[in-house]
């Protein structure tokens, strides 16, 4: 194995061009997305389902919260070091 | 029936043959034991195969209907998938162990009565252990004593269940048993253990990622998945499972989200896909059943998938496994990459992938249901597989910061092996008629629905950019080299606090008998049994010899002879046989 000894090579993701061509079509997808909420007919089992942009509201939310929980309230109580067990 | 065998018979028998067998044949003999296990299995109809007459009850080693059927296709194939990977293994345990364990499953999957289940459940156990030990590290050695102490314990519950409700039905049949009472409370229980329950789980997340590279594959596929077939046979429709499925799938995103290790991020994770798997069971209904069942199979796919890839990133990086340590590997490990974001895909239910098809099944039969809080659990904790498994398996191996590791591209048989998997990951979720087929009920869901795939595509994009906004933020929790205390804690600290109060009290007991009955008693039981013989012998014959009329010396002298006479244990036969005689007639008169 080999470890890092040339910046001479660059990889896909090195290059900035290939970066922005990523991060554009992402952002553009969720416009898209955002976008085509508009023009579905949606098959609802819950109320909530029907609110607009339910569920990239609920992923961003939940996402967020979910990390920030797991970050602020799990780990202070359960972190200990590496040789806590031994 | 004279032309097939038992499906475990073909990988236990075959898996104990494998040390007689020496150099390049051996990976060819060994993977000719899945194949020749299928074509084996294809050929068996439907029915109840192998009875054996034991004492009064009948063992069946084969009951083949669609649900055994469909779990031993899917052990068949990932059983070919975990030994292809494996094939560079030289070490004849862990070769051993891989195909008695996967015959085990199979024994488990078609056993038609509870005490053949039980003997191969309990050999799940035994086999799956060594696929442990054999990394030969003291973690390993560590997490293995305490898989096999959990599963041990398990296995006694389960017992103690099957005993019961043995005696109660007067049946050893295996089937629907239901919730009622102790003897299936305990077999429930037992069946807990295995499936990692809440509170029952951390020996998966303690032993899975200390296990070898090549066992973990076998691993994740077959505990687990026997225990979801266990229940789905004996206690689909229990209510219990429902919430129990569902806190499954919840709480184990949190430690996923924390975790450093990535293969114990993918160990939470399988306890999260299971959490699915036994929300669906618990409902019970026909389609959830089906989705319980399809997501099980893959499950074993793409978590196998997933944990190949990790493996070969283990392998090229010698040993490497924590998010600390990794990133940037895409750059050399390219289509290792693309395996692990398959994998990643399929979990994360991405349309075309296997997840989709399968997960939303489960999610429509709790809203078909009106189950509406466990809906909202199950999408919340879907949009937690795409936190840990969808993003940060391949992110901080793959990608994140360059670790400036520069390993080779993972072996060629790893990667015909992931490729299978990355095969069947894309070919159930893109053509899933062909596993709806195979299901125990017929089919009436459709996966691809507008707004079904663009929920699930909203739900994914929006939360990836959820992940990049906390990433360019500096919020996301950064990895740290630590321990997450889980509910191991209880047996872990508590085992030392169980030792350290044995120790106390038992060796104290010790030192108390030693000083009591060693220093004191014993001397003391010695000195009485000298003194007494001799006390009553004389209280008896002083005054006999009184009367007799031997006064002075010769009655001191008679009195020496006895005592010494009794001290030296030489007393005459007569006397002795007086003594004895007095005794007798005191006892008489005394009762």
């Amino acid at each position: 194995m080999k470890t890092d000894n040339s910046e001479d090579k660059k990889y896909l993701f090195d290059k900035p061009a290939s970066m922005k061509i990523l991060a554009w079509s992402f952002f553009l997808s969720l416009v898209f997305l955002l976008a085509l909420e508009f023009f579905i007919h949606k098959h609802t089992n819950f109320p909530q389902e029907e609110w607009p942009e339910f569920y990239c509201v609920f992923a961003f939310v939940g996402f967020v919260a979910l990390v920030l929980s797991a970050k602020y309230i799990l780990r202070p109580l359960v972190k200990r070091r590496e040789d806590y067990y031994d | 029936m004279t032309d097939v065998l038992p499906p475990a018979a073909i990988f236990i028998i075959g898996g104990l043959l494998v040390p007689l067998i020496r150099g390049k044949w051996k990976s060819a003999y060994m993977l000719l034991i899945p194949v020749a296990g299928f074509i084996n299995l294809i050929n068996i109809p439907e029915g109840t195969h192998w009875v054996v007459g034991f004492m009064e009850y009948d063992l069946i080693f084969g009951k083949v209907d669609r649900l055994s059927l469909l779990f031993g296709y899917i052990f068949h194939l990932i059983s070919f998938i975990a030994i292809l990977y494996a094939i560079h293994v030289k070490d004849d345990v862990q070769n051993v162990a891989g195909l008695v364990y996967a015959g085990s499953a199979l024994g488990v999957v078609f056993a038609g009565d509870l005490f053949s289940f039980f003997v191969f459940w309990e050999m799940l156990t035994v086999a799956s252990i060594f696929l442990i030990w054999a990394r030969r590290t003291k973690a390993a050695q560590g997490a293995g004593y305490r898989y096999l102490l959990v599963h041990a314990a398990g296995g006694l519950c389960l017992l103690a269940g099957i005993v019961l409700y043995v005696n109660q039905t007067g049946s050893i049949e295996f089937g629907y048993i239901g919730l009622n009472g102790l003897a299936t409370l305990l077999i429930f229980l037992g069946f807990g253990v295995n499936c990692a329950w809440p509170f029952l789980h951390p020996w998966l997340t303690d032993a899975y990622p200390e296990a070898t590279i090549t066992g973990t594959i076998f691993l994740s596929a077959f505990t687990t998945k026997c225990a979801v077939y266990a229940l789905a046979r004996a206690f689909p429709g229990t209510e219990a499972l429902i919430w129990i499925g569902a806190i499954m799938t919840a709480f184990p995103i949190f430690y996923a989200v924390i975790e450093n290790n990535l293969r114990r991020v993918l160990s939470y994770s399988l306890i999260n896909q299971v959490g699915f798997m036994v929300c669906g069971i618990g409902i019970g209904t026909q389609m959830a059943l089906n989705g319980a069942v399809s997501h099980a199979v893959n499950d074993i796919l793409f978590k196998a998938l997933l944990f190949m890839s990790m493996g070969a990133v283990m392998y090229r990086t010698g040993g490497k496994i924590n998010c600390t340590a990794l990133g940037g590997l895409y750059r050399t490990m390219p289509l290792t990459c693309i395996c692990c974001i398959i994998g990643a895909a399929s979990i994360s239910a991405v349309p075309l992938f296997s997840g989709f098809v399968s997960k939303s099944m489960v999610m429509d039969a709790a809203a078909t249901g009106h189950m509406q809080i466990i809906w909202f659990i199950l999408l919340f904790a879907s949009v937690g597989v795409l936190e840990h498994a969808g993003i940060k398996i391949p992110f901080f191996a793959f990608f994140g910061h360059d670790s400036g590791l520069r390993p080779k591209e993972a072996p060629l048989h790893m990667l015909i092996a992931m490729g299978i998997a990355a095969f069947f990951c894309i070919f159930n979720g893109s053509f899933p008629s062909y596993l709806y087929s195979l299901l125990p009920y017929p089919v009436e869901y459709v996966p691809y629905t507008v707004p079904h795939v663009v929920g699930q595509t909203q739900l994914i994009f929006f939360a990836a950019f959820a992940f990049i906004l906390l990433t360019l933020s500096g919020m996301s929790p950064s990895e740290l080299r630590a321990v997450n205390l889980d509910a191991d804690w209880f047996y872990r600290k508590g085992g030392g606090l169980f030792y350290r109060a044995m120790d106390i009290s038992m060796n104290g007991l010790t030192r108390v008998a030693d000083r009591v009955i060693v220093g004191e008693l014993t001397g003391s039981i010695c000195r009485i049994s000298q003194r007494w013989p001799e006390v009553l012998c004389l209280g008896v014959m002083i005054p006999l010899w009184s009367v007799a009329g031997i006064k002075g010396k010769d009655l001191e002298g008679k009195v020496e002879r006895t005592r010494a006479a009794l001290q030296t244990h030489t007393s005459p036969i007569g006397i002795s046989a007086a003594t004895a005689t007095i005794f007798l007639v005191l006892i008489y008169l005394l009762m």
